[in-house]
């Protein structure tokens, strides 16, 4: 049993945990749930050693237990897996499982030996991970496990799990929790740290819910409801399905016609591609991450040289291919990057200074002294538009972009998007990262936006969000086309299967 | 404590001390190890101060050259802050104002007697477009090939500084003159020194026009790279090159802008030298004024202020450095080199005191 006692841990002037109590009971597989910044990496940092609480006590097995490192952590048997993976590419698995623990001498590294114990533990929770084969060669969900075996090879009886099911397909997340479940009845204890509710729901004993660095809730999964969960985690009650009216729409604003777009190194990242996107409609491309969503996307808001394009792109009917990102943005194409700390925000400028980006050359922007100037005040009267009307908090311009929440920046983007009466927006996971709250408000603000007569394309890895706010969907799969699907109709498995499959 | 509680509540004033917190802290600390230093040699830190120090504040010897000392330096800090705000080290200016200040001299000896109305504004353009190109051309190189422009301006330097001393050694030195300088320019390019206005203030010195072009081009350059679109790009290019290139910024333009801006700031060190001062060119003028730049920039936190300060302190320094080694027992002005190594390697070791006084402050807070 794991039990953390009245944990308080501040940052600064920031609570991140206020005299918290979470029981973990053993052999058990428990959720902690919550939005981004409610202090659930925190706690569980706390209870493998990364941080020291302020005040309170970490119990194993009735046991209070002094915890000051990662090091203490495994010696009582707690092992985590972090979000982003900590393997070293180049090396094997059994290398990477032993690295920090090696076996042998100081001077000879016994891997075979570490080998035999890998193969028997993997096959013990039915892991199947070749010891000998190199990181590279792995896919994301065998890397996973991967992790997993690092944690059992020291001993972790108590696994924690920081949002485990972020870089896993569909069908990988089926195997995933097949794998938690095996280690259940092997008595193990698995954390699992998320803000995904349907997986909440379909893995879990418990579950424990935390806002704003308190737990607000404790409940047996079996009792509980998607509804009940998103109510505790938000604090009042939110629309979990996009409600939204039948397309009305127009004319093709984007056609594209046999595109091909290769990456730096020569290899096709898509490959012979032809849709069209029309006023009034979402359409949505599902797909594993790194099938060549990214690549279409930047090839359409024109980041991607011409030389690396085969094929036509057309808007309004005016072929866009050679033109800048800057003639294309003038055209009305509008664009919400996926990345938003790389592509979208200018991080250490000002609210302000990142409303105007796209627009600041031109008035009413740049409007003094024959447009070379910048007005100020036409800066500051766009952010607090923006930041008015699309709930950036908190609100004050002059705040750099660095300071604002994951939603925030997102909601603070996609303002400054709209501002600019798109006539095609290209979305790209519009609320990766975002709390469930803000998910709420941009996918009505998208829906509004069709509404309005825009086109829209939406890349996401969100399965449910792709499948809810499209009007058709797209399924990529190795930078084709696998397959169009009425959302409406198509069933999860079945895109699941288009999605890894192809076809 | 309530003093405390206003810098700590009021984000303007916390921005404020932070940017002038670093650099005081980093000088103070440079001169407390510099005076152990003056100890170790036997001599007392007091004394040495004093004369460091009070030399460069007596009028009007003192002041003038320590203005005079500071424009070039003010000249080339902003070139390398226009650099290091577009994301580029220019380590280059030794190079450009070697380069724009043998154009400046050319032109004023070629022309010599063109009237004064048409000679200074073609001095200057000879400065400008020079330092300018000379610049420019790495920046050509990494917008249009990625290569790095600290490798290339490096180049450029011992390219410039060889090419100049060519000209001047085999076609513009003075027959039988041993040492390497140019003729003189013409009557008509010379800029007015200070002391032609200023009463009280002697012709002597060499404080001249050029200095108050160094606070205009101060005002200039924040106008340029906070008010205007061309400067938003430039430090989006900084920034982040990501954003900028989707916010539909050219990368490669920028980056040519940024050098060629950067390389007529630092050309500027040439007027100041040359239609300023000695009225010819004189090979290796340069008390590595490109260089010490870098340090102006960084100390003065790439904010046309702070550079004002940092060369006001830099030249202070380096005036009351031939005091020192004038008036003491055992302390050259070897001890200026000191001072300013030791203020950069506090100034980069920023992190470390940020961590330590941000420590400080949230304690407080908590305790508040």
């Amino acid at each position: 049993m794991l039990e953390l006692r009245q944990i308080t841990k501040r940052f600064g002037d920031v609570l991140a945990n206020d005299n918290i109590n979470i029981v973990v009971k053993t052999g058990t597989i428990h959720a902690i749930v919550g939005e981004n910044g409610a202090g659930k990496s925190t706690a569980m940092r706390i209870a493998y050693g990364f941080y020291t609480a302020d005040s309170g006590e970490i119990l194993v097995d009735g046991q209070p237990r002094e915890i000051k490192s990662p090091h203490d952590a495994i010696a009582l048997g707690i092992g985590m897996v972090h979000q982003h993976f900590m393997l070293v590419e180049t090396m094997t698995v059994a290398e990477n499982i032993v690295l920090g623990a090696e076996p042998g001498t100081n001077l000879a590294l016994d891997l075979r030996s570490a080998g035999a114990q890998i193969r028997q533990l993997s096959e013990e929770f039915k892991l199947a991970v070749n010891p000998n084969e190199p990181i590279e060669h792995l896919s994301v969900g065998q890397q996973q496990r991967v992790e997993l075996l690092k944690a059992l090879y020291r001993h972790a009886r108590i696994l924690i799990l920081d949002e485990p099911t972020a870089v896993l397909t569909p069908l990988e997340v089926e195997e995933f929790f097949v794998i938690l479940r095996r280690m259940r009845e092997q008595g193990k204890t698995v954390i699992i740290i998320t803000h995904k509710l349907s997986e909440v729901l379909a893995i879990s004993d418990e579950v424990t819910v935390m806002r704003d660095g308190k737990v607000v809730g404790r409940v047996q999964t079996k009792d509980t409801n998607a509804a009940e969960l998103a109510r505790l985690m938000v604090g009042r009650e939110v629309l979990l399905r996009v409600e939204k009216p039948d397309a009305k729409v127009g004319k093709a604003e984007l056609e594209i016609r046999n595109l091909s777009v290769t990456d730096r190194t020569g290899a096709k990242r898509v490959n012979d591609v032809s849709f069209e996107v029309r006023s009034g409609e979402i359409v949505g491309i599902a797909g594993v991450e790194g099938n060549g969503q990214t690549e279409l996307i930047e090839a359409l808001a024109g980041l991607i040289e011409p030389e690396r394009m085969t094929g036509e792109i057309n808007f309004e009917g005016k072929n866009l291919h050679t033109m800048s990102a800057r003639i294309r943005r003038e055209l009305g194409i509008a664009h919400i990057p996926e990345d938003r700390h790389r592509r979208g925000l200018l991080l250490d400028f000002s609210l302000a200074e990142n409303s105007i980006l796209g627009v600041h050359y031109r008035p009413p922007v740049a409007a003094l002294a024959g447009g070379v100037f910048l007005d100020e005040n036409a800066i500051q009267r766009r952010a607090a538009e923006i930041i008015q009307e699309f709930d950036v908090r908190p609100p004050n311009a002059a705040l750099p972009a660095r300071a604002l929440s994951g939603g925030n920046q997102q909601k603070l983007i996609i303002g400054r998007e709209y501002k600019v009466n798109p006539k095609l927006l290209l979305v790209s996971q519009p609320t990766r990262g975002v709390d469930i709250g803000a998910i709420e408000f941009i996918h009505r603000q998208l829906v509004a936006l069709r509404d309005d007569g825009c086109a829209i394309l939406l890349v996401s890895a969100e399965l449910e969000e792709v499948t809810s706010l499209s009007d058709r969907l797209l399924i990529f799969h190795d930078g084709r086309i696998a397959g169009e699907v009425d959302p409406k109709v198509a069933t999860l498995e079945e895109i699941g299967l288009l999605m890894t499959r192809g076809h | 404590m309530n003093l405390c509680n206003l810098w700590i509540t009021n984000p303007e004033m916390t921005k404020l001390a932070r940017e002038l917190l670093f650099p005081l802290i980093a000088v103070v600390a440079a001169f407390i190890v510099g005076g152990i230093l003056i100890l170790l040699v036997g001599d007392s830190p007091i004394v040495a101060y004093r004369l460091l120090l009070g030399s460069a504040l007596s009028w009007p010897d003192g002041i003038g050259y320590t203005l005079f000392h500071a424009t070039p330096l003010i000249f080339t800090g902003l070139a390398v802050l226009v650099g290091f705000r577009c994301g580029l080290f220019n380590i280059g200016a030794e190079g450009q104002l070697y380069i724009a200040a043998f154009a400046t001299a050319w032109v004023g000896i070629t022309f010599a007697n063109l009237s004064p109305w048409l000679l200074i504004p073609f001095c200057f353009l000879a400065a400008i477009l020079s330092g300018a190109f000379w610049a420019a051309i790495p920046g050509v190189l990494k917008a249009r090939f990625g290569s790095h422009e600290v490798i290339n301006t490096i180049m450029l330097n011992f390219i410039a500084v060889a090419l100049v001393s060519y000209f001047v050694q085999y076609h513009y030195k003075v027959p039988g003159d041993p040492i390497m300088q140019t003729s003189f320019i013409g009557e008509g390019a010379h800029i007015a020194r200070l002391g032609k206005f200023v009463p009280g203030f002697p012709e002597r010195i060499p404080l001249n026009v050029a200095f108050l072009l160094a606070l205009l081009c101060c005002l200039l350059v924040y106008l340029f790279l906070w008010r205007t679109k061309w400067g938003y790009e430039i430090r989006a290019t900084g920034s982040n090159p990501s954003a900028a290139e989707y916010g539909g910024i050219s990368i490669g333009k920028q980056i040519v802008l940024a050098m060629a801006v950067s390389g007529a700031l630092a050309s500027m060190v040439g007027i100041n030298e040359v239609l300023g001062y000695r009225y010819r060119y004189y090979d290796g003028f340069s008390d590595n004024y490109g260089f010490t730049g870098i340090a102006v920039a960084l100390l003065g936190r790439n904010h046309p202020a702070g550079v004002i300060l940092a060369a006001l302190l830099f030249a202070a320094l380096q005036h009351g450095g031939i005091y020192v080694d004038g008036f003491s027992e055992h302390v050259t002005k070897d001890i200026v080199q000191v001072l300013q190594g030791i203020i950069i390697l506090f100034v980069a070791g920023e992190a470390f005191f940020k961590w330590l006084v941000g420590r400080r402050f949230s304690m407080q807070r908590l305790r508040a």
